[in-house]
């Protein structure tokens, strides 16, 4: 680690060096260009279709959705010879509700050969106790809490007849940084190394990615609607966590 | 380069000409007895505008559900920025809230925020309060709406942050150019501690002085009055509120809040977090005789801290010291 620092710190000068002499069309170390993440909403294997739909949880339980969104922060790319780059400012909410919510553009991204994507499945803890925070992380996208300041990182809403809430309701608000409720989880993805993510400045792949929502109430614990139904933050939301820790996202394919 | 110097110098030399004084500049200032703040405004550069267009909203009740509550209806500048005579906040509606309203001031050196510590930043403090059903009743989507078509609101943003665009950053950001500008550091007790011409306790604001650091400055520290920690000070068995342990979810929290300065208690009455005791005499009572052994009871209070009538008031007046009026009625603070 501490080698390859030097050795940055030596050919940083002398990129910068070249890089001014060269020309625009030639292709070199340092060029950027622009990739995309597309996020399929799905339940189970089935579309999700918000209000009208009716799935299953593992339970047997049949449940509908109203509200489904999460937050993708702080996406980190690595070359097989294990460089990272983590994209500066990559905070996004997707939004069942909003189409145009399920695919990210990431632009000046160095160009190259991808073997490996991850990502935090909520906010980082620094900028849950940041101050006013604008764009995906502005409060008024109703994923942040007032009286117990930080993100919601997975909002899910809906109803089930198994529940023993008002109206049969489920309330599932995921987040907390503060342990022993820290929900903060990471999804990390290696990419098959025969089809890597080849970002070229005359190429610009799409990523797509399933997110099950179905995840939510399987994988360590399967819950039952009948007993838990509400959450906001707190140890219950750990248990939803670390279900979708591992089943929420999976990389289905690239377009390259 | 020259010309910048030559700019300079005749900046310089135009000051010292000017008759009309300049317009005070809003600073934010440390008193040399307390430590660096939490707050420094590194990423919300302090200007007049920000400072003045913050202190606005502060006392823009039509930013309420029913147009009739601003910050400053509970946060009075006469009560050291909490509500005079009231238990618990008032809201909108005529809703009576469930904790007694904080006072606001060296709001810049605290790192949490409200009884149980539940807001971890200065900025996004007045959400709380904002969309709180008992206190403002709304929403920031409302408010920036609100703002964005009502003037001289989108002019004066303009002159804050150098366009009119006005989001909830925006917004917040003002406010605590406000709020974290709120400094009470001149009371008598802070001129004896720097030595300030020549100020001095008399002989029963000592002996109060000797007494409160004995007795309880391990929670109420200098120089801010508290440790910002959060206690049971055993007011009830068990207690209605469940206090800290809301926030973290940890049971030996439960019926704790954040203990609270001492700075203006003269002015801030009632007192505890659900305002239940409207004289220090009151205060002193409890601890002398009426501590209740609650389960996560803090230890040092085991005992209660007895006091003598005697001690009670040179306590009192001591705690008196603590007035700064300077800042009570600094009219800089003041709704227009």
């Amino acid at each position: 680690m501490k080698l390859s620092q030097y050795l940055l710190a030596f050919l940083c000068p002398i990129i910068f060096l070249t890089s001014c002499k060269k020309n625009d069309d030639e292709i070199t170390a340092d060029t950027k260009s622009t990739f995309t993440m597309e996020f399929e909403n799905q339940v189970n294997g089935n579309p999700l279709v918000l209000n009208t739909n009716t799935y299953k949880n593992a339970k047997g339980e049949d449940f509908k959705i109203n509200i489904f969104k999460y937050y993708v922060s702080n996406i980190k790319l690595s070359k097989a010879d294990g460089t990272v780059f983590l994209i500066p400012e990559s905070y996004f909410l997707i939004d069942a509700s909003k189409s145009d919510s399920e695919e990210i553009t990431l632009k000046d991204i160095p160009t190259g050969d991808y073997t490996k994507v991850e990502y935090t499945i909520g906010v980082d803890y620094a900028r849950n106790f940041a101050g006013a925070q604008t764009e995906a992380l502005d409060p008024t996208n109703g994923m942040f809490w007032t009286w117990n300041s930080g993100y919601i990182f997975v909002k899910f809403e809906g109803t089930s007849p198994q529940s023993t809430a008002t109206n049969n309701a489920l309330t599932f608000h995921i987040g907390g940084v503060l342990d022993p409720n820290n929900t903060i989880r990471t999804f990390s993805t290696d990419i098959n190394v025969a089809n890597p993510l080849r970002i070229r400045t005359d190429k610009k792949p799409d990523m797509h990615f399933i997110v099950n929502a179905g995840a939510l109430f399987t994988g360590k614990t399967d819950i039952s609607f009948s007993t838990l139904n509400f959450t906001m933050g707190g140890a219950n939301s750990v248990i939803v966590a670390n279900n979708y820790a591992n089943g929420l996202f999976r990389l289905d394919h690239i377009h390259n | 380069m020259l010309f910048l110097s030559i700019a300079l110098m005749y900046a310089c030399s135009k000051n010292e000409d000017k008759i009309v004084p300049e317009e005070l500049k809003i600073t934010f200032s440390v008193p040399s007895n307390f430590p660096s703040p939490a707050y420094n405004f590194e990423d919300n550069k302090l200007t007049n505008a920000g400072f003045t267009l913050g202190k606005k909203l502060f006392y823009e009740a039509r930013l309420s559900a029913d147009k009739s509550v601003s910050c400053g209806s509970c946060h009075q500048q006469f009560a050291g920025f909490t509500q005079l005579d009231h238990r618990v906040s008032h809201g909108v509606n005529n809703c009576q809230g469930k904790r007694n309203t904080p006072p606001l001031f060296n709001l810049a050196w605290q790192k949490a925020f409200f009884w149980d510590g539940g807001v971890k930043n200065i900025e996004t403090s007045p959400l709380n309060a904002i969309t709180d059903a008992c206190e403002m009743g709304t929403d920031i989507e409302t408010i920036v709406a609100f703002l964005k078509n009502t003037a001289p609101y989108p002019n004066l943003f303009n002159e804050a942050f150098g366009s009119s665009e006005i989001n909830t950053q925006r917004v917040l950001k003002s406010i605590t150019q406000f709020t974290a500008v709120l400094v009470s550091g001149n009371s008598k007790y802070d001129k004896v501690m720097r030595k300030e011409s020549g100020a001095t306790f008399s002989s029963v604001e000592l002996a109060g002085y000797n007494l409160f650091k004995e007795k309880c400055s391990s929670c109420h520290t200098e120089p801010f009055f508290t440790d910002f920690s959060y206690r049971n000070n055993g007011l009830d068995l068990v207690s209605a509120d469940e206090g800290r342990s809301h926030i973290t979810g940890v049971s030996t929290d439960f019926g704790k809040f954040r203990v609270p300065t001492l700075r203006n208690i003269e002015y801030t009455s009632p007192y505890m977090h659900d305002g239940r005791f409207y004289s220090l005499d009151e205060v002193l009572e409890h601890y002398n005789s009426s501590v209740k052994a609650a389960p996560n009871l803090d230890v040092r209070l085991k005992n209660g801290i007895k006091l003598n009538d005697a001690e009670r008031e040179q306590i009192k007046a001591f705690l008196k010291t603590l007035t700064d009026n300077e800042f009570i009625k600094n009219t800089l603070y003041s709704e227009a």
